[in-house]
């Protein structure tokens, strides 16, 4: 696991000059800039077994005006990563390593307190149950003005006129008298679009929306989505979208990064990755969903279950279930590389290692941030050019 | 489902693999099979849960076996003996802890009233908890005029000082033991009765008892197969609370003169008998007092051990490794 | 058609509530249902929260006891059952519900779980050996091992736990089961292994499903009929594929276009998005209750409730849909897409629904 210790020092400069000036309101990214960087992500948690980890080396970018998915079943440590994105993890949790660079800052190695001048302004996170996210003993006028008393130093009365002009963006009809109402008294949509408009309220460049409409009825998530696609049009923000529904990504998502057991398995742009998968879990879930079969067909199912954080293998994680497993799967976990015969953005390593499907073990995707082409195709496989003989 | 390890959630949340379940070692959280094995182990791991249990077999020993063994050393009076000074061999063994206004030994009176104190507290305890929760458990699970029947009666019986209502009573019939016993009983049954009622109109609505009915199981079937295993533990719990309540009260009453009845004697008696000599002779009143507060607050420790151990969802808690909770973000400069 | 296994006619039930916004005491859970289920055949039951699904799944259950209407189950009428029939009744029809995790007692382990309906129903497997023996098979038959009767709840993953409830559901040889969104708390993988366990216990054994979901892509893979609900009304019924690629009735075809579909062809298809809030069930809309939020709404679905009507299918099975302007057949939801996003907006009160992209 490489970190880029020489660039340290660069950074930090960096990261203090971009904390002085993260008070004040953000410029507006330009569409497909890079917001985020993602490098190298750990998270270990501290159980009564031993540490375990829960993420490991997660690599992923998101740009402006784009949404990206971070798709994956229950235990694949997506939520986790939200909520180390985000600065919000339990106590027990740790952040074992790696690079979160928003807007050249890296949140990592900033200090619990400089982290909080991020929150609001530059990433806004939106959860899944509206009903517990918000408290139920203060109005909806009071929550939705506590980002602009905090960060822009608004009183009550001001703050209120940004509430009503929030709840107007987000499409809360009759906002001047419902400002006053408790969030029990909104239904599940109504308080999900209030749990939107409390992320974007300062105009953030990233925002994160873990399962937003995963506890909605079909026709509501229909509605939320359309929102969230409007006020990621206005504001260029990039978007990363956590779910487990793979119509969801299908829809809704320009890039994938599709995760397994903590690790990221397969990544790349939703049409890519979703017409001609490189990585066997990917191929496995998008074969388990009830296309047009016939009715009394068998679905093609994964076997097996995800394994328990305690017993990931050495070696590659999808091992236990995975048809085209071979001896080296099991002695060497495969790095998640660029897939051959797909445009490659600025990859140290040499073509070589594009072109054939022999295993470089190690080689990090090397990105640089800035102004560069679409998001390469990678994936964690040692076999990524024989999927398709399965 | 999302898996997050927050406070209130367990590592169960992760879904676990089926070839993996041949090989449990220690294993997730407690297999049945190890039931009451690993119970008394999780008890181990915990200090001062040990520690408060032992005191309390301890106390029992004595109460069951300690007075055939002082023999009538308790009743025994000695004028030249009395009100001797404690921690001194000097007057012989039995004098260790002192004596009182008549030479009787401290030690053995002591003995002597942990079985009177025990054998008033824990059948109060015992008849309150099973007239308490079975009447509870009954309301709660049928609700409708039922409920409201019995918590009006529990709201009646509560809204009596229950001191007051045990001097009454007592005052009227005879401060007997068995009278004793039925008072205290009496006057906490609403503890048990709206705990039981509360989990019980809670668990009534829940899908695994939605479940049994679609079988076409009868409500006395449901309550004994679903609703009282899962409500015991909670009232298990309450009960071992209530026994220091109870000792407590008994021995108030002993202390105001309607309790236990000289020749008997019980903790809260000496205390009460020690009253006038807390100057002179301390140790009438303090000894006493002390068996009754180290009994109360080894109950109390228990009680809040239990209450964790005998939740499945909330076991993983004990077993726990003491370490930092608090988060720190690692210092960059330390990686290798 | 063989005569249907279960009929319901008419069903209605209503719950009083204590207080509402509008001072109405009185919710109309279910009003007028009416449904049937053939022999060895899936219905599919689909509506959003607060249609009434839930609650017709408890009334077939007999956990609750409808106002008006009839089941009948071959030819008999359960709720007039007492005593010793109704208990033989209740081996009929069994059910699985949604959330693996709160549908089993924690406290006791999967063997006792699978065997406690025999508890009451003491007659069919007597001696304890049989028991066993039984609970041996159902395990087999639901994919988990022997070994696995004496765990308990919490070792098994979500998936595993719905087959314990599924063969629990088994377990008195049921003739119609019941499902909850039985697989709308579990994995998109493991979803995939339940639908292939239901799929073959039902050919292998010849049961009937009432297969409840919010899940449009589930229910067009299980069911053979498919009925949606809105509101404590059937609003449409009809051959799975008939309702799903020609729907009649507005609601269906926003329902239908909102799902979103697993296609990366890279066409983005235009979608219907209702707007306005689904309205409360203390508190119909007068005359249709979807016309608040229809954008083909006229004065008459405000003043006059619509019937039932059997429109004509072109695969000859029978679909009914209550609309006074049911959409158009041949044009299908594409048809009623172009149509919702021309913006015809509505002559009563809330807005048109409006084009997605």
């Amino acid at each position: 696991m490489k970190t880029a210790t020489d660039q340290a020092p660069a950074k930090r400069s960096r990261a203090a000059a971009a904390a002085a000036g993260a008070g004040t309101a953000a410029g507006q990214a330009k569409a497909h800039d890079v917001v985020l960087q993602v490098r190298d992500l750990a998270v270990d948690i501290r159980t009564h077994r031993g540490t375990v980890r829960a993420v490991n080396s997660v690599a992923f970018e998101a740009r402006a005006g784009e949404t990206l998915a971070l798709l994956g079943e229950s235990g694949c440590g997506k939520s986790m990563t939200a909520k180390a994105l985000a600065g919000i993890m339990d106590p027990v949790c740790d952040l074992a390593d790696g690079e979160i660079i928003l807007n050249g800052t890296d949140l990592a190695a900033l200090s619990p307190k400089e982290r909080l001048k991020f929150a609001g302004p530059e990433l806004g996170i939106v959860f899944q149950d509206a009903l517990t996210a918000l408290n139920p003993v203060y109005t909806v006028g009071t929550q939705l003005g506590e980002a602009f008393r905090i960060h822009r130093g608004l009183n009550a009365k001001e703050a209120r006129v940004e509430a009503i002009d929030l709840m107007k963006r987000v499409g809360i009809p009759e906002p001047e008298s419902r400002i006053n109402s408790y969030p029990h008294q909104f239904s599940g949509g109504m308080r999900q679009r209030i749990l939107i408009a409390m992320a974007v309220a300062l105009n953030p460049r990233l925002l994160i929306a873990d399962e937003p409409t995963t506890a909605l009825d079909v026709t509501v998530q229909a509605q939320i989505m359309q929102l969230l696609r409007k006020l990621r049009e206005e504001g260029q923000m990039a978007v990363i979208l956590i779910t487990h529904d793979l119509a969801v990504v299908a829809e809704e998502a320009d890039s994938v990064a599709v995760m397994y057991a903590g690790n990221v398995v397969e990544s790349g742009p939703v049409s890519q990755v979703f017409a001609d998968p490189r990585h066997p879990y990917t191929k496995g879930l998008l074969e388990s969903v009830p296309a047009h079969l016939e009715r009394g067909a068998q679905l093609k199912s994964i076997a097996g279950s995800p394994p328990e954080l305690h017993d990931i293998p050495d070696g590659c994680v999808y091992q236990s279930r995975c048809p085209l497993v071979q001896d080296i799967c099991r002695a060497e976990r495969p790095a998640l590389r660029p897939v051959a015969g797909t445009p490659v953005a600025g990859n140290s390593g040499a073509p070589g290692n594009a072109g054939t499907g022999n295993p470089v073990a190690g080689t990090p995707v090397n990105i640089p941030s800035g102004k560069e082409p679409r998001p390469a195709r990678t994936a964690a496989c040692h076999f990524s050019e024989e999927i398709n003989n399965v | 489902m999302k898996s997050s390890l927050t406070e209130g959630s367990t590592p169960e949340q992760l879904p676990v693999a089926h070839e993996q379940q041949n090989e449990r070692k220690d294993g997730k959280q407690d297999g049945k099979q190890d039931g009451k094995l690993s119970l008394f182990r999780l008890l181990l791991r915990d200090r001062f849960a040990t520690v408060s249990a032992l005191i309390l077999v301890f106390i029992g020993l004595t109460a069951l076996v300690g007075p055939s063994l002082m023999g009538d050393l308790a009743t025994k009076q000695n004028l030249l003996f009395a009100n001797k000074a404690p921690f001194t061999l000097a007057y012989g063994w039995e004098y260790f802890l002192g004596s009182d206004s008549l030479g009787r030994s401290m030690l053995a009176r002591l003995v002597v009233a942990s079985r009177t104190t025990l054998s008033v507290a824990l059948p109060a305890v015992a008849v309150a908890l099973f007239v308490g929760s079975l009447w509870g458990v009954w309301a709660g699970y049928h609700r409708g005029w039922r409920e409201n029947v019995s918590m009006r009666i529990a709201d009646v019986i509560m809204s009596f000082p229950s001191l007051l209502l045990a001097v009454v009573v007592l005052y009227v019939f005879s401060p007997s033991a068995a009278n004793i016993v039925l008072i205290l009983a009496l006057t906490r049954i609403p503890i048990y009765l709206r705990t039981a009622r509360a989990e019980s109109a809670e668990l009534q609505s829940r899908t695994f008892v939605d479940a049994a009915r679609t079988f076409g199981a009868k409500p006395n079937a449901i309550i004994v197969r679903h609703v009282i295993p899962v409500v015991l533990p909670t009232l298990l719990t309450l009960a071992t609370l209530e026994f220091c309540y109870v000792m407590l009260a008994e021995s108030s009453l002993s202390f105001l003169g309607i309790g236990i009845q000289p020749p008997d004697v019980s903790w809260g008696l000496m205390v009460s008998q020690g009253r006038q000599y807390l100057q002179s002779a301390w140790w009438l009143s303090i000894f006493p007092g002390v068996a009754i507060v180290v009994t109360t607050i080894a109950a109390n420790v228990l009680a809040a051990w239990l209450r964790i151990a005998t939740d499945p969802a909330q076991r993983w808690r004990l077993a726990l490794p003491r370490k930092r909770l608090i988060a720190r973000i690692p210092a960059k400069e330390a990686k290798p | 058609m063989s005569e249907p296994l279960l009929k319901i006619d008419g069903l209605t039930k209503t719950f009083h509530v204590a207080k509402s916004a509008s001072g109405n005491t009185r919710l109309k859970a279910l009003d007028g249902i009416s449904l049937t289920v053939g022999r060895g055949k899936t219905l599919g039951l689909v509506g959003e929260s607060g249609c009434g699904k839930s609650t017709l799944a408890r009334t077939l259950m007999m956990l609750e006891s409808p106002d008006e209407g009839t089941v009948s189950f071959e030819g008999t009428n359960p709720f007039g059952l007492r005593g010793k029939e109704l208990l033989s009744w209740r081996r009929r029809v069994q059910m699985v519900f949604q959330d693996p995790f709160a549908s089993l007692n924690a406290r006791m382990n999967a063997g006792d779980i699978i065997a406690e309906p025999w508890a009451t129903h003491r007659g069919l497997y007597p001696t304890s050996r049989e028991r066993e023996a039984r609970v041996r098979e159902l395990l087999h038959m639901v994919g988990l091992r022997p070994s696995d009767a004496r765990k308990s709840p919490q070792e098994f993953s979500g998936g595993q736990r719905q087959r314990i409830g599924i063969a629990r559901a088994l377990a008195l040889n049921p003739d119609v089961i019941i499902l909850d969104e039985p697989v709308s708390a579990l994995d998109l993988s493991v979803q995939a292994q339940v639908l292939n366990l239901l799929n073959e216990l039902q050919k292998e054994l010849g049961v009937s499903y009432i297969f409840i979901s919010h899940d449009l892509t589930v229910v067009r893979h299980v069911a053979d009929r498919v009925a949606v609900m809105y509101l404590g009304r059937i609003i449409e019924t009809g051959a799975t594929e008939e309702v799903f690629d020609h729907p009649r009735h507005p609601y269906t075809a926003a329902l239908m276009s909102a799902s979103p579909k697993l296609d990366v062809s890279g066409t983005k298809r235009d979608r219907i998005v209702l707007q306005g809030e689904l309205p409360s069930p203390l508190d119909p809309p007068s005359g249709c209750r979807f016309r608040t939020r229809c954008w083909k709404a006229q004065d008459i679905c405000a003043e006059v409730s619509p019937e039932p009507q059997v429109l004509a299918a072109p695969d000859g099975t029978k679909h009914v849909a209550e609309c006074h302007f049911p959409l158009d057949s041949i044009k299908g939801l594409t048809g009623a897409t172009a149509a919702a996003t021309a913006g015809a907006a509505a002559t009563a009160t809330a807005a048109a629904a409006v084009p997605a992209q």
